[in-house]
């Protein structure tokens, strides 16, 4: 299979050629109204500050925010979640899927001037799979070696068929960053990432503010409009919604839900959203630990089927997010292509869930609730306690500081947990790591042979009808043994003056800053 | 004078040792793992496995206190681990700013409390001692951020007069920088003045009705010069050892005004870092600020010595 990405070009007939010099003086004047435009500055709220800027090392949702505008990537996403090109023009599978063969952009230089080519490709590749320390190395953990072919196309050598190869390079596996620049920093590259996307780095002031250039020689100049993005994290919802209000900001992500009507009755601004690729949801411990088995939750998945029908997930969503979610019961949302009709939200159904637990000898069941302190989660808990309630659950919130739920949950110190997921591209990043045995997200202990067959084969089937069937028989066993009762999947908001025209919400959250104009 | 020094020097380095032993022990009973923290969404376990062998966490303690005490005798005190910038380079950023906000908060403070608790003394039982005292009511219970989120609505939002938050160095601009200051300088300085008000007033009080004070009014002298230049010299003593206790207070960092006003100082710096397990940063910054209040103070008993004739004999 050989696909490849062209750009349409207009034929070169004399009358079409007349017309076009005709407009050149107004195309002068517009040019010169543009340039005059494009002197400009975004400035971006974020809800969080990110941390080091460096693809290979990287680990938060809001770095990737920053490398949208620093770091362009192999491929990116549209707002269908389709991949579409970036540094690379096509690609080409093998016969047997266990080759990908990628042709790189032409003429594509980094911010110090080295050109991006074949080779800085397989550097890269290699650097985010042998880096001490690299996060990108479990992503790419089939691609056994790279070889450049030519000057302009690499291939990539696969272990075994992996159908989630070309989403991972619409990620940070996917960002190319200058060879020249990476050998000569070394491990302190993230404090002056060069890269080749439309922003080079201009400086960082920790907690303060990140501060990209425009990079003249970029290879799609003509998207780009501003010659500075300043990006300020605010941690504060109430404040970064001041912030945007008060004119100090022209964008802001991850607005607060309670937030977006008063936003969007003010005619100074535009709210914009889409579904998330992540999901929020419950997970249980059915085998992490001991205490498992000392629960009737954990212990019994009659007890977790009575929990999910005492739920009205349209509920928490009003409830909790303000309507800005859509209810769903698997690790991608109902209106996701990779979704399995075949398992339906769950209605809520008291009668049901009364009759499980009286079957399951546990007409009041009782299990402690592991929160984060922020508080989406804290408001979902006591929404998900109440409404447990009332087919007979004695549902303990116990409130946690973040970082110590992520090291309860690793060693099994909990017995049901609210947690979220930012989400990845292809399914797989939803699932494999959280439901396959003993993967580092699988905090349930979920483990079982017959549904890892299932995942393994998913990953190795690239055909996407044969892929969405072996999705559908993983939902049907998730949904029997509910090690996580998924609940929503969030919309991201994002608030702007509606000054900004060429805003693009894409599922994964992120700011892409091509074709953005401050009028 | 030299014995005395070499007393006070000497013993700072047991006190300093005691301090950096208690930062290193009290944060090493913040529960979860510092690892799983920094690995991020991700949490490959590779990842964690070589982020415990590259800051040593699975050291014994007593080990990985002397890799870290060694690094500060090289004046290093490690990186950040989030952003990967040296912990020294951070608190080169953030002092300044910290310092900033601490100098105009109490300007601030010192100005509104000390002129409200000479008016309250003088004309004691009257409204506007009564009007002062219900200010040092208003601002000793007012919490900092929310007095901080009506103001950023107030000026901000509503009037559009100030920034809503963030921060310009006043070497870039210096009126962008006063004008993102102000807010926040003013909810520190609040609380602190409604604190200075309440000294002033009782200090000024006792002042006023001694016997030098009586004489001073029936040898004729104007009332003005009475207050000002007889009453408040000497009521200002315990005023200034107030205003100096919380200036220090504030040098480590106005954690909560910070965060709102999103300034970047040392209190986020240090909240961030707890939040984030990043441990180097907190360490670091916790022993700076310690080390600052050691070396203040030793230079406040030095000025002492040489202020007072006493001391020296």
């Amino acid at each position: 299979m050989k696909i490849t990405f062209r750009r349409s070009r207009k034929g070169g007939n004399p009358a079409r050629k007349a017309r076009a010099f005709a407009w050149i003086p107004a195309f002068a004047g517009m040019t010169l109204l543009a340039l005059t435009a494009s002197a400009q500055t975004l400035r971006i709220g974020l809800a969080e500050d990110p941390d080091v800027l460096d693809p290979t090392l990287a680990r938060t949702f809001v770095g990737r925010i920053v490398f949208a505008g620093l770091c362009d990537k192999l491929f990116d996403l549209d707002e269908n979640l389709k991949i579409v090109p970036q540094l690379a023009t096509g690609y080409e599978w093998s016969g047997d899927y266990k080759a990908l063969t990628i042709k790189i952009r032409p003429g594509v230089t980094f911010h110090d001037g080295e050109k991006l080519d074949a080779a800085a490709v397989k550097y890269n590749l290699e650097r985010h799979k042998t880096m001490q320390g690299s996060n990108r190395r479990g992503e790419l953990a089939p691609v056994a070696s790279v070889d450049v072919v030519d000057p302009a196309t690499v291939r990539l050598n696969l272990s075994a068929p992996f159908a989630p190869l070309l989403a991972i390079l619409t990620d940070r596996a996917g960002m190319m960053v200058s060879p020249k620049a990476a050998q000569a920093a070394g491990e302190k590259f993230g404090a002056k990432p060069v890269c080749s996307g439309p922003f080079k780095f201009g400086e960082r002031v920790a907690q303060d503010r990140i501060v990209l250039e425009r990079f003249p020689n970029y290879w799609n100049k003509g998207a780009i409009h501003f010659d500075k993005v300043i990006y300020q994290p605010i941690t504060d919802s109430t404040v970064l919604l001041a912030n945007l209000k008060s004119g100090q900001l022209d964008l802001i992500e991850r607005m607060a839900p309670s937030d977006v009507p008063a936003l969007q009755a003010d005619k100074r601004f535009k709210v914009a959203k889409i579904v998330e690729i992540g999901y929020q949801g419950i997970t249980f411990n059915i085998n992490k630990s001991d205490l498992a088995q000392k629960n009737p939750a954990g212990k019994d998945p009659r007890v977790r089927e009575a929990f999910e029908l005492s739920l009205d997930r349209d509920a928490i969503v009003q409830v909790a997010m303000s309507g800005e979610a859509l209810p769903g019961n698997q690790w991608v949302a109902p209106t996701n292509s990779w979704y399995a009709k075949n398992v339906p939200i769950p209605k809520r159904d008291l009668a049901r869930a009364r009759a499980l637990l009286k079957e399951a000898g546990v007409p009041n069941a009782s299990f402690k609730l592991m929160t984060p302190t922020t508080s989406d989660a804290q408001r979902v808990a006591q929404v998900v306690q109440a409404m447990a309630r009332e087919a007979g659950f004695d549902v303990k919130i116990e409130s946690t500081e973040f970082s110590t739920t992520l090291n309860m949950a690793d060693k099994g110190e909990f017995e049901a947990f609210v947690l979220a997921w930012s989400g990845r591209p292809d399914p797989d990043g939803n699932l494999f790591s959280h439901l396959a045995c003993k993967q580092p997200l699988d905090y349930s202990g979920n483990c079982r042979a017959d549904m890892d067959d299932l995942i393994n084969k998913s990953r190795a089937t690239v055909d996407p009808a044969a892929r969405l069937k072996l999705f559908e028989q993983i939902a049907a066993m998730e949904a029997k043994d509910r090690p996580i009762v998924y609940l929503y999947h969030r919309h991201w908001l994002w608030g702007y003056t509606n000054k900004l025209s060429g805003f693009r919400p894409v599922p994964d959250g992120m700011i892409r800053l091509q074709d953005l104009k401050l009028n | 004078m030299l014995n005395f020094l070499l007393k006070r020097i000497a013993a700072i380095i047991p006190t300093l040792f005691f301090v950096s032993v208690l930062i290193f022990g009290l944060q090493q009973l913040l529960p979860g793992d510092p690892a799983i923290a920094m690995a991020g969404e991700e949490r490959d376990p590779n990842v964690i496995a070589y982020l415990r062998g590259k800051f040593h966490l699975d050291d014994p303690l007593p080990v990985r206190y002397w890799y870290w005490v060694s690094g500060v005798f090289h004046g290093d005190l490690g990186d950040s681990v989030r952003i990967q910038k040296p912990v020294v380079e951070l608190i080169g950023e953030k002092l300044p700013v910290t310092i900033e906000l601490a100098v105009l908060a109490m300007t601030i403070a010192l100005t509104i409390g000390i002129s409200a608790g000479i008016v309250s003394a003088v004309l004691k039982d009257t409204k506007w001692d009564y009007a002062a005292n219900i200010f040092a009511l208003w601002g000793l219970s007012t919490p900092n951020f929310w007095l901080g989120i009506l103001l950023i609505l107030l000026f901000a939002v509503k009037l559009g007069w100030l920034p809503a938050s963030g921060y310009v160095s006043p070497f870039e601009d210096l009126k962008a920088n006063l004008a993102a200051m102000i807010m926040p300088a003013f909810v520190l300085g609040n609380a602190i003045a409604a604190v200075l008000m309440r000294h002033t007033r009782s200090a000024m009080l006792q002042v006023l009705s001694s016997d030098y004070v009586r004489t001073a009014r029936a040898k004729g002298l104007d009332e003005r010069v009475v207050v000002l230049r007889h009453a408040l010299r000497n009521a200002l003593i315990p005023i200034v050892t107030l205003g100096a206790l919380q200036f220090g207070e504030l040098l480590g960092g106005a954690v909560l005004t910070e965060q709102v006003f999103s300034i970047p100082g040392f209190g986020k710096l240090i909240v961030d870092a707890v939040f984030n397990r990043d441990y180097s940063v907190v360490q670091g910054v916790v022993l700076f600020t310690a080390t600052a209040y050691i070396t203040l103070n030793l230079l406040a008993d030095i000025a002492y010595f040489a202020i007072n004739p006493r001391m020296r004999a």
